[in-house]
């Protein structure tokens, strides 16, 4: 049901469409199980960043203080968005990966779960 | 005319005479402009009402009587303020975190009463009832009394500590603040049904006791005499503007069958969002007071999960049920606020006040009450990140979170049913992906996603550059957008936020009081006097 307003279509500007973040775009990362970066990290890339420069140039200064960071073996690792998994293919670049405006990745390091094992640190 | 020395005075007016005089009597039917053009905004929510003079005044009180109460008030208030003052009381604090808590609470809660004394305004302007308009006229004027005592009282603190000094400015942009200032805003902009249900009703009536009881009773048991002063000049406040809540939705609910459901729809919303803002109180009361009184999962059980149990089992005669989203609100009272605390502290430098991790005697409070979440899933982290400041390599987040678009709190929350897992909820909207931190904030978006696509949601204004001070090059060499950031936002980055151990305010206690920063830890200066008992002292020495 539409909102009920006092002006006839009342309707809100998009305030965080794609054509205001000059020339990037938001991008959100989140590893699961590691709770200790406690939420989805947002971060402006350009939409032709390759997949393999997110996860050499940008993870590591988002996640690295993590001591299971310089464990992850990145062919092991599974990745996935809103609407499933996928396989990133490192020389693709976001867009070509499906990796859209505001969309929201999660990524899970099998056999690296926490410091000391616990999910939450 | 009597003749001299045989006046007679008028018969004096029985009480009801002069309540009916000085409510009911002063209103009046409109001749010469049409009553639909006078009263513009009461219809197009799709709330009926037949018959306004069905509004039982809950109060029975008149505007001079009210005025008389207030004034009292006030000067009983403001004498109790200057001795506060002349005495030092800001001193008589438990020690100087629990004026951390103040920092939230100037800059980020006294504002709420000042919006809520702008949307009591609009009602006593919008309704066409007279009872109702003087009710909401007077809570305005509550609302906005509220503002300046809590103003005036806490000004004291901010002569002698950090990052208060700028409250009205950090409201309206620091990145965590739009939290409660997107509630409040949300309400205001909200038809006049709606604002009095969100607030009167699903905040004063459901919550605020919540907020009061627990948070005035931790005040007084740390020494903060002006925050209880104001709390208890308020009470009689709350109690009207709680009275006016219940009497709303019962007037709603018994004019017309047609607003039960948009009642209903009302409360869920307003119950989500404002247990979604309350969370904020879950961490000031189980980690900011020093000494504390009792838990948020002991609060929410007797404040919510009973007291709400009742209200609601009396409300389903009207065939109104509880709120939609509690269930969930039960399954996190044992996370959220160590969640909360969590994520503030990994996130320390950028807010505009400072962290600490607990203390081993606060750890084993929290195991005692919450023992099937506490040592499971945080004490872990506290004693890792412990580890982690020793090694001198302390753990901080330097990455802005993804946000909810409702609430504006970072997707922080997990599953009801999983704490290791993050609640993420999205939708796309046109063609544009929304991000929510729960089902609750997810209903209230797609109920009405036109109102939420345009929310000033800080993170996304920083990256649009939008965040920025007006003398900042984003070009110069070394430019350092997230110190920029928060100079835009009022937060002096590694004074009014930052560790607490070490900032100004911490030093400064121990040398203007002589007593620990932190009761917990000891001193960490000098400054603080040798308190053992010198036969222990001189025992030691031999
Ligand atoms: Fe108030
Ligand atoms: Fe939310």
């Amino acid at each position: 049901m539409p909102i009920k307003a006092i002006t006839p279509d009342y309707h809100g500007d998009f305030k965080d469409s794609v054509d205001k973040f000059r020339g990037n775009q938001i991008v959100n990362i989140h590893w699961e199980k590691h709770l200790m970066f406690a939420w989805p990290m947002c971060v402006p890339l350009p939409p032709t960043m390759p997949f393999g420069t997110l996860i050499e140039g940008v993870l590591p200064g988002i996640f690295g203080a993590h001591p299971n960071f310089k464990q992850i073996d990145w062919s092991q690792v599974e990745w996935k968005t809103s609407k499933g998994p996928f396989k990133p293919d490192p020389a693709k670049s976001l867009v070509d990966n499906g990796i859209g405006h505001k969309t929201t990745i999660s990524f899970s390091t099998p056999g690296l779960a926490g410091v000391n094992g616990n999910a939450v640190c | 005319m009597a003749a001299e020395g045989n006046v007679k005075p008028a018969k004096k007016l029985s009480l009801k005479e002069n309540y009916a005089l000085l409510t009911r009597g002063l209103g009046w039917e409109p001749s010469y402009e049409k009553h639909e053009e006078i009263f513009r905004n009461i219809s197009f929510e799709g709330i009926k009402i037949h018959d306004w003079e069905k509004w039982e005044d809950p109060f029975r009180l008149t505007m001079d009587a009210y005025w008389k109460y207030q004034g009292e008030k006030e000067r009983k208030l403001y004498a109790i303020v200057d001795a506060f003052q002349q005495n030092n009381g800001q001193f008589n604090v438990t020690d100087a975190r629990y004026v951390q808590a103040l920092k939230i609470f100037i800059n980020g809660i006294t504002e709420l009463e000042y919006d809520s004394h702008r949307g009591f305004n609009m009602l006593a302007r919008e309704f066409p009832g007279v009872g109702p308009r003087i009710a909401a006229q007077m809570q305005s004027l509550d609302e906005l009394r509220h503002a300046t005592t809590q103003i005036h009282t806490i000004s004291q603190y901010a002569k002698y500590f950090t990052g208060m000094n700028e409250f009205p400015y950090q409201f309206d942009r620091a990145w965590y603040l739009s939290i409660p200032k997107s509630f409040f805003e949300d309400a205001v902009t909200s038809g006049p049904f709606e604002f009095i249900v969100a607030i009167s009703f699903a905040f004063e009536y459901v919550l605020t006791n919540l907020a009061f009881m627990p948070w005035m009773s931790g005040a007084a048991f740390n020494g903060d005499m002006a925050t209880v002063s104001f709390g208890f000049s308020a009470q009689s406040d709350e109690a009207r503007h709680m009275t006016l809540g219940i009497e709303v939705i019962k007037f709603l609910l018994e004019q017309d069958p047609a607003n039960v459901p948009l009642v209903q729809k009302w409360i869920d919303k307003w119950f989500w969002r404002g247990y979604r803002l309350l969370s904020l109180l879950a961490t000031m009361m189980d980690y900011m007071l020093p000494k504390r009184v009792m838990a948020w999962n002991e609060a929410w059980e007797i404040y919510y999960e009973q007291n709400g149990g009742a209200l609601f089992a009396d409300l389903a005669r009207y065939g109104i049920k509880p709120p939609k989203r509690a269930p969930e609100t039960i399954a996190e009272k044992g996370h959220v606020a160590h969640q909360m605390w969590s994520v503030f502290y990994a996130n320390r430098d950028a807010v505009g006040f400072q962290m600490w991790l607990p203390s081993n005697e606060e750890m084993d409070w929290m195991s005692e009450k919450y023992p099937d979440t506490f040592d499971k899933y945080y004490r872990p982290r506290y004693e890792y990140w412990r580890e982690m400041e020793k090694a001198g390599t302390p753990f901080k987040n330097t990455t802005l979170p993804q946000l909810c678009q409702v609430c504006q709190w970072p997707c922080l929350f997990t599953e009801p049913d999983d704490p290791t897992t993050l609640s993420l909820r999205e939708t796309e909207y046109k063609g544009e992906t929304f991000h929510m931190c729960s089902d609750g904030c997810k209903d209230i978006f797609d109920d009405t996603p036109e109102k939420f696509v345009h929310a000033w949601l800080p993170v996304h204004q920083i990256y649009q550059g939008n965040c920025f001070l007006p003398d900042v090059d984003p070009t110069a060499p070394g430019f350092n957008p997230m110190y920029e950031a928060l100079r835009y936002m009022g937060i002096k980055p590694g004074v009014d936020g930052g560790d607490f151990k070490g900032s100004a305010d911490a030093t400064n206690w121990e040398k203007w009081t002589s007593r620990p920063a932190n009761i917990h830890e000891g001193a960490y200066t000098d400054a603080v006097r040798d308190t053992s008992n010198p036969s222990d002292a001189a025992r030691k020495a031999i």
